[in-house]
C-alpha cells in the first residue's frame, strides 16, 4: 500500500472587501459552513484580505497551523490570485498550494438576494476547498526576454514609445504602414489648449526617431505575422515596395519636379485630398523618413494589371526623367518587391490610433453634398501653413467678383459628428471640444469671419481647459447649445441666399433657429481603425464592444493587454487627446521595460505534460496544438510534449481519449473535484 | 422547510474572454440569477465532455460552456475543437433523453458582461421551465429495483437462520498486492 | 488439503465468456488440477441450494460474467459474493454492461414489446409477456423478473478485479488464473489488462498520420477497407484510441475497427465521452453545417460509443425513462 498521504490541513480566509462582499454574502456563515468540510484546519472571515495584515495573517497561520492549503475566497483571481499566491508562498508553502474563489465579482456585485448570494459562496467555497486537496507543487518558469521592442504605428504614441525606450538603450523597431511617420498629429496645425505649432513640437521628434541610433524605422510597412509569446516573439513585417531604395535616397527630391507629370494630379492622402500630388511624392515636406515614394497605380512606368505575385507590372514605357534627375544616386528601381522581414522581439506596444468618423453617415449635415461643408481634419490642413492653400482658408465652392477663391466670412462648427449618438458611436470623442474651440480660434485668426459653435454639451476637462474655453467667449465666438438638425441650402430669407443654414434648436433659449454661414466644419469623432479587427487577431488582443482595443484593466493596468507582453498606447485604445496618448506611451514603454530590465518572465506552470508510461500513441493530439508543441517520438511510438512551447490551453487533455494528457493546475480530478463541490449545495 | 426549487447550472467559462466578461459583468454591477456557478478553465477546448456529463450526472440541471468568439481564441483554435465536440455532444444527449436546451454553448468575449447577465437569466428561465434533470434522485429510483430484492434477501436468511460459517476455510494462498 | 474452490457464473450474457474457459484448451486442465469448481452452471449440473449451503466466504474466487438485468442474476450476484473471497467480474457484460446495457436505451416495457409483440420474427399472438409467477397442479413458481434497468455487477455487488473483453481472451484469462493462485495481485478494483489504450498494440498504429483532419466518418460496411492501415486515418470510427489494450488487437488484425470492448483506461470516467471527444476535436470544419455534416457519419453515437459501456458510463441510461 502507498505511503500515508500527508494530513490535509486547508486554511480557508474569507474577504468581506469592505462592504463589496460582506454587504451581499454572510462571510461568517461562509467561514463557519467550510469549517465543516474535511480536512479544513481553520476558516476565517477578514476585513480586507488583501491588505498587508491579511497577508500576513496567511502567513501566520501557516507556520502556527501548520497549514498545507489555503483557500481565500474574495475579488476575480485576476486581480489578486498573485497576490495571495505571493503570501502563500511567504508563509513557506508553494504558491500553487493556493486556490482562489470569486464572491465579489461572481456573486456579491451581481446578486440581490443576500441568502442565495451566501449560499453560492458556500458552493464555490466548497468546490476550492475540494479542489486545492488535489493541488501539486508546481515550479515557475522563468522564460527570458528578448531586449528587442517592436512598435507598432508611427503616430506620436509610437514615436513617443519608440523615443522612451530608445533613449534608454533598447532596440526598437518602429513600423508605420503609411510612407512617413507622424500619424494623425502630423496633419495638425495647431494644438490645444497651447496653441504650439504641432510640427514645431512633433517634427524634431520624427527626426530625431529617424537618425537614432537604436531605432529600426520600417515605414510603409505591415506587421503579417505574429508567433510566440512574451519575451519571445517572431514577427514578420511586409516592406512594400516604395520603388525607392531607401539607402540611396538622400531626400533631395529633385525627382518630383523632374516627374513627366509636370503638375500634380493625384489625390493627396495626406492633405485629405485638398490638394493634389504627383505619382513620385513626399507625403509633407517634414517626412520621415525623408524619402519619396513612387505610387505605381499612377505612375507611367507601370502598366494595369499585376503580376502573379501581386506585384505590378512594370511597362518601361516612361521616359524616366525621374531616374535621369536622380542621377548617380540611382535611388529608383521599379523592379522592386515588397520584401518580408522578419525579426525576434520580447516585446510589443501597439498604437495603431484611430480614423476619424466619416461625415458622410450623417446625411442631414450635408457633408459630400455640399462642396462648403468640410472636416475637421480638412480644416487642420486648410489653416495650415505648408497645407494645400498655404494656410490661407478659402471655401471649395464660390468665387469673389474679381475670380479670385472665396474667404468665408461666418463659420459654422457642429460638435459630437457620430460621437454620442446611439445611432453611430454611443462615445464621447473626448476631444471634439477642445478642438473645435482650437479650430475656431484659428479660423477666426485666419478669415476674422463669424464663428458659430453647436454643441451638445461643452466638455474641457484638462488642464487649462476650460481656461481656453473662456478665452472662446471672450474672443467672441459664439456658443450655441443644441444638437443640429440639418444643414440645408434652401434659403428662406434674402440673407440665407447662397449660404448654408444650420438649423438647430437653441436649448438655452427654447427656439428653433437658422443660421446662415459661408462654411460648415464637422466636428467628427474618433473611430477604430477599419482593420482594428484584423489587428486584435494578429496580436491576440481583445476589443470592447465599441472595436477599441481592450485593457488588461481599466485603471489599473490601462497599458496592458490580455497577452502578456502586448502593450498598448494611444487611441487604439480609445479616444484620446495628445497629452494622455504621451502618457501613455510613456507608461507603455515604461511596462516593456520592466519585462526587459528584469530579463525575464515567470510562466504560470499551466502547461500540460503526457504521461509517458500511459500513451498509447494514437496521435490524436498531435494536431490539435496550434503551437506544435505535441510531437510523435518515432523511435519509441509516443506522443511528447515540448513544455516551452506549450501555452497551457488544455485543449489536447480534453481530447486525449485515455486520458494520459495531464495539465498542471487544471488536472482532470481538480476539476471533477471542483464539479462535485459547487454541486454540493442543498 | 423545503426551498423551493431552482435550477442548478455548472459553467465552464474560459479565462480570457468569457471569464473576464463575468468579471465585468461584475465590475459593472450587473444583476443575474444566482444559479450559476462558474468553474474556470484556461480554454474552452480544455472542457472535457466528461466534465458535462459528470456536472449533469451529479446534479446539475444545465451546463454552460463559455468561450472566445470564433477566430478570437486566445489559444487559436481551442474553441472551434469544443464547438465540434458540442455539436456531437448535443446530439447525443438527445438520444439520452436530455432536452438539448440542459447544455449550452457561447461565444462570449471579454467586453460582453451584458452577455453573461442575459445568457445567465435566459438559461436560468429555460431550466426553470423545463424542471429538474435530477440525475442523482434518478439514481436512486432506478436502484429501487435493488433494494427490493435486498429486503426480500433478509427477510427470507432472518427465517432460515444463520448460514453456517463454521466449516473450514478454504484453503487461501498467500495474498500480496502488487 | 483441498483444493481452492472456484465458481463460474453466467448472467445476462451470450455464453461468449464461458466459451473463452473453454478456449483455454489444455491450459484449462492446469487449472481444473487447481482448483475445484463448485460451480458452472454451463458445463456442469449445480444446484443453487448447494451454492447456498456453502459457508461464506468458502469459494476462493468466482469469475462471473454477463450483465446484471433479472432478479434471479441479482440474486445469484449476491450470493456468489457472499460465498467468495474474490469476486471477479468477467467479460464485457459483467464490468460495463456489454451489448445486454444497450437496453438501457429503451423501458422495460418498450423491450418486452418488442420481443413479445412486435417483433417480426416473433409467433405469439396470444401475446403472451413473461409472468412473475403462475399456478399449475397447485403449485406456484416464482419466475425470475426483468429489471428496468441493465447493470454492471458492480453496481450491484462489490467486486473485487475486472477482466475485461467481449469476450477476455485466453491469455488474459490464464493470466489472471496465474495471479490468483500465486497471491499475486493488483490492489482491489484492478483491471487485469494493461493500463494503455489499443493502439499500443495495434499493428495499424504506425500507418496514422500525425495531421488528421475528419471531413467525414464513414462506418464498417460502407467500404473496403486497407488491411493494413489505421481506420482512423481511413475516416472509420474506431474505438481503439479509447480502448484498453491487451486483446492482441484482434478485431484490427481482422481488418475490423475497435468497438471497445475492453473499456476506457483507469484514468477515463466515461469511455464515450472521451472517445467524442478525441474524434470532434479533429473534425477539419469550423462551421456548425460542416461539422454537422462531417458528424452525420456518426448516426448513432450512443451505439458507437458505448456499445459496450452504457451501464457504466456517467448517465448510464437514457434519462427518461421509468425507474
Amino acid at each position: 500500500m502507498s505511503a500515508k498521504k500527508e494530513e490535509l490541513r486547508i486554511g480557508f480566509y474569507v474577504c468581506h472587501c469592505g462592504h463589496n462582499i460582506a454587504s451581499m454574502v454572510d462571510c461568517v456563515a461562509v467561514a463557519r459552513s467550510v469549517e465543516k468540510l474535511p480536512g479544513v484546519a481553520l476558516a476565517r472571515d477578514y476585513k480586507y484580505m488583501c491588505s498587508d495584515p491579511g497577508q500576513v495573517l496567511i502567513q501566520q497561520d501557516i507556520r502556527e497551523h501548520k497549514l498545507n492549503r489555503i483557500v481565500v475566497a474574495s475579488c476575480s483571481p485576476l486581480l489578486h490570485e498573485h497576490t495571495f499566491r505571493g503570501a502563500t508562498e511567504a508563509g513557506g508553502l508553494n504558491p500553487f498550494y493556493f486556490h482562489m474563489v470569486n464572491i465579489r465579482e461572481h456573486d456579491s456585485w451581481v446578486h440581490t438576494d443576500r441568502q442565495e448570494a451566501t449560499e453560492k459562496a458556500k458552493a464555490l467555497a466548497e468546490a476550492a476547498i475540494r479542489r486545492v486537496a488535489h493541488h501539486k507543487a508546481l515550479e515557475i518558469k522563468k522564460v527570458p526576454i528578448h531586449p528587442d521592442v517592436l512598435v507598432v504605428g508611427g503616430g506620436i504614441a509610437g514615436i513617443h514609445a519608440a523615443m522612451t525606450l530608445a533613449n534608454a538603450g533598447k532596440k526598437v523597431y518602429l513600423v508605420e504602414r503609411e510612407p512617413s511617420i507622424g500619424g494623425h498629429m502630423a496633419k495638425f496645425d495647431k494644438t490645444f489648449p497651447t496653441l504650439d505649432c504641432a510640427a514645431c513640437i512633433l517634427t524634431p521628434k520624427m527626426s530625431e526617431v529617424g537618425s537614432h541610433p537604436n531605432i529600426t524605422l520600417w515605414t510603409y510597412s505591415d506587421v503579417t505575422k505574429v508567433d510566440g509569446y512574451v519575451g519571445n516573439y517572431t514577427v514578420q513585417v511586409k516592406r512594400k515596395a516604395r520603388y525607392i531604395i531607401e539607402d540611396l535616397c538622400t531626400g533631395c527630391q529633385d525627382c518630383i519636379p523632374n516627374c513627366v507629370f509636370k503638375e500634380p494630379k493625384f489625390t493627396d492622402d495626406f492633405n485629405e485630398g485638398l490638394g493634389k500630388r504627383k505619382p513620385v511624392y513626399i507625403p509633407f515636406p517634414q517626412a520621415t523618413p525623408q524619402v519619396v515614394v513612387i505610387d505605381p497605380e499612377v505612375c507611367l512606368n507601370f502598366k494595369r494589371g499585376k503580376n502573379p505575385d501581386g506585384s505590378p507590372i512594370v511597362s518601361d514605357k516612361c521616359k524616366k526623367t525621374c531616374v535621369e534627375a536622380c542621377g548617380e544616386k540611382n535611388a529608383i528601381d521599379f523592379t522592386q518587391k515588397d520584401e518580408l522581414k522578419e525579426i525576434k522581439v520580447g516585446n510589443i506596444i501597439v498604437c495603431t490610433g484611430f480614423k476619424t468618423f466619416d461625415a458622410g453617415r450623417v446625411p442631414a449635415y450635408g457633408y459630400g453634398t455640399y462642396k462648403n461643408v468640410y472636416t475637421s481634419l480638412e480644416i487642420e490642413r486648410l489653416v495650415n501653413a505648408s497645407g494645400p492653400t498655404g494656410g490661407e482658408v478659402i471655401l471649395r465652392e464660390g468665387k469673389n467678383p474679381d475670380g479670385s477663391p472665396k474667404t468665408p466670412k461666418s463659420i459654422g462648427i457642429i460638435h459630437c459628428v457620430g460621437s454620442r449618438d446611439k445611432k453611430t458611436n454611443i462615445w464621447c470623442s473626448r476631444v471634439c471640444c477642445m478642438y473645435s474651440m482650437k479650430l475656431a480660434h484659428l479660423l477666426k485668426e485666419h478669415t476674422d469671419a463669424e464663428l458659430y459653435n453647436f454643441y451638445i454639451d461643452m466638455r474641457t476637462p484638462g488642464k487649462g481647459y476650460e481656461e481656453f474655453y473662456n478665452k472662446l467667449l471672450e474672443e467672441g465666438t459664439h456658443f450655441i447649445r443644441g444638437r443640429v438638425g440639418e444643414v440645408t441650402d434652401w434659403a428662406m430669407t434674402p440673407e440665407e441666399e447662397g449660404k448654408l443654414v444650420i438649423r438647430v434648436e437653441d436649448t438655452l433659449a427654447g427656439v428653433v433657429r437658422r443660421i446662415p454661414v459661408d462654411m460648415v466644419v464637422l466636428a467628427t469623432g474618433l473611430e477604430p481603425q477599419a482593420d482594428a479587427g484584423d489587428v486584435r487577431r494578429l496580436f491576440n488582443m481583445s476589443c470592447g464592444g465599441d472595436g477599441w482595443f481592450l485593457e488588461r484593466h481599466p485603471k489599473l493596468a490601462p497599458v496592458n493587454t490580455f497577452t502578456d507582453g502586448v502593450f498598448l498606447a494611444g487611441c487604439c485604445q480609445g479616444p484620446k487627446d495628445i497629452p494622455d496618448t504621451v502618457a501613455q506611451a510613456g507608461a507603455a514603454a515604461a511596462e516593456a521595460m520592466v519585462l526587459i530590465d528584469r530579463g525575464y518572465v515567470e510562466q504560470e506552470p499551466n502547461t500540460a505534460f503526457i504521461l509517458d508510461q500511459e500513451c498509447s500513441g494514437c496521435k490524436s493530439c498531435i494536431p490539435l496544438c496550434p503551437y506544435t508543441a505535441i510531437l510523435f517520438d518515432e523511435e519509441r511510438k509516443k506522443a511528447y510534449i515540448n513544455e516551452a512551447l506549450c501555452k497551457g490551453c488544455g485543449t489536447c487533455v480534453g481530447a486525449c481519449p485515455s486520458s494520459s494528457i495531464v495539465q498542471n493546475l487544471f488536472e482532470d480530478s481538480e476539476i471533477f473535484s471542483e464539479i462535485e463541490g459547487v454541486l454540493s449545495y442543498d | 422547510m423545503t426551498k423551493p426549487w431552482t435550477p442548478r447550472i455548472v459553467a465552464f467559462f474560459c479565462n480570457w474572454c468569457t471569464y473576464t466578461a463575468a468579471d465585468l459583468a461584475g465590475v459593472s454591477r450587473l444583476k443575474y440569477a444566482s444559479n450559476v456557478r462558474v468553474i474556470r478553465l484556461m480554454c474552452s477546448g480544455r472542457v472535457d465532455p466528461q466534465f458535462i456529463l459528470d456536472a449533469l450526472a451529479r446534479g446539475a440541471d444545465g451546463v454552460l460552456i463559455g468561450g472566445c468568439h470564433p477566430g478570437d481564441c486566445h489559444y487559436v483554435e481551442g474553441n472551434y475543437k469544443m464547438l465540434r465536440r458540442f455539436e456531437l455532444l448535443k446530439r447525443m444527449l438527445v438520444d439520452f433523453g436530455i432536452e438539448p436546451q440542459r447544455v449550452r454553448l457561447e461565444w462570449i468575449s471579454a467586453a460582453e458582461g451584458e452577455k453573461v447577465k442575459t445568457v445567465i437569466n435566459e438559461m436560468t428561465q429555460q431550466l426553470q421551465a423545463l424542471g429538474p434533470l435530477g440525475m442523482p434522485q434518478k439514481f436512486t429510483a432506478w436502484d429501487q429495483e435493488l433494494e427490493h430484492l435486498a429486503q426480500a434477501v433478509q427477510a427470507r436468511d432472518a427465517a432460515a437462520g444463520p448460514c453456517p460459517t463454521h466449516a473450514a476455510p478454504s484453503p487461501t494462498p498467500e495474498v500480496v498486492h502488487v | 488439503m483441498s483444493k481452492p474452490k472456484v465458481a463460474f457464473y453466467w448472467c445476462a450474457s451470450c455464453g461468449g465468456c464461458e466459451e473463452t474457459v473453454v478456449d483455454l484448451a489444455e491450459d484449462i486442465l492446469g487449472v481444473v488440477e487447481k482448483v475445484d469448481i463448485v460451480l458452472w452452471p454451463v458445463a456442469m449440473d449445480f444446484k443453487y441450494k448447494d451454492v447456498a449451503a456453502l459457508p461464506d466466504k468458502s469459494i476462493f474466487a468466482t469469475l462471473l460474467n454477463g450483465a446484471i438485468r433479472m432478479s434471479e442474476q441479482e440474486e445469484l450476484a449476491v450470493l456468489l459474493r457472499r460465498k467468495s473471497q474474490y469476486l471477479i467480474a468477467y467479460g464485457a457484460c459483467a464490468q460495463l454492461g456489454g451489448i445486454p446495457a444497450l437496453a438501457n436505451q429503451f423501458s422495460r416495457e418498450q423491450v418486452l414489446k418488442f420481443n413479445y409483440e412486435d417483433c417480426p420474427a416473433l409467433a405469439n399472438e396470444a401475446k403472451t409477456r413473461p409472468q412473475a409467477q403462475f399456478t399449475e397442479a397447485g403449485r406456484t413458481p416464482h419466475l425470475s423478473q426483468l429489471h428496468h434497468v441493465v447493470r454492471t455487477l458492480d453496481q450491484v455487488v462489490d467486486v473485487d478485479f475486472y477482466i475485461p473483453g467481449c469476450p477476455p481472451t485466453p491469455n488474459l484469462t490464464k493470466a489472471a488464473f496465474e495471479a490468483l493462485l500465486s497471491g499475486k495481485l493488483p490492489p482491489k478494483g484492478a483491471v487485469l489488462a494493461p493500463d494503455i489504450a489499443l493502439c499500443d498494440e495495434c499493428e495499424r498504429k504506425a500507418t496514422k498520420p500525425t495531421d488528421v483532419a475528419f471531413t467525414e466518418f464513414k462506418r464498417p460496411h460502407q467500404g473496403l477497407w486497407d488491411s493494413g492501415k489505421c481506420f482512423l486515418a481511413q475516416g472509420v470510427v474506431c474505438m481503439g484510441p479509447a480502448t484498453r489494450s491487451g486483446c492482441g488487437a484482434a478485431c484490427t488484425s481482422g481488418n475490423m475497427p475497435c468497438t471497445g470492448c475492453f473499456g476506457p483506461t483507469s484514468r477515463v470516467r466515461d469511455q464515450g465521452a472521451k472517445m467524442l471527444s478525441s474524434l470532434c476535436s479533429n473534425v477539419a470544419a469550423k462551421d456548425v453545417a460542416g461539422i454537422q455534416q462531417a458528424l452525420a457519419g456518426i448516426p448513432d453515437p450512443v451505439g458507437t460509443f458505448y456499445r459496450y459501456g452504457l451501464a457504466k458510463s456517467l448517465l448510464r441510461r437514457r434519462v427518461d425513462l421509468p425507474a
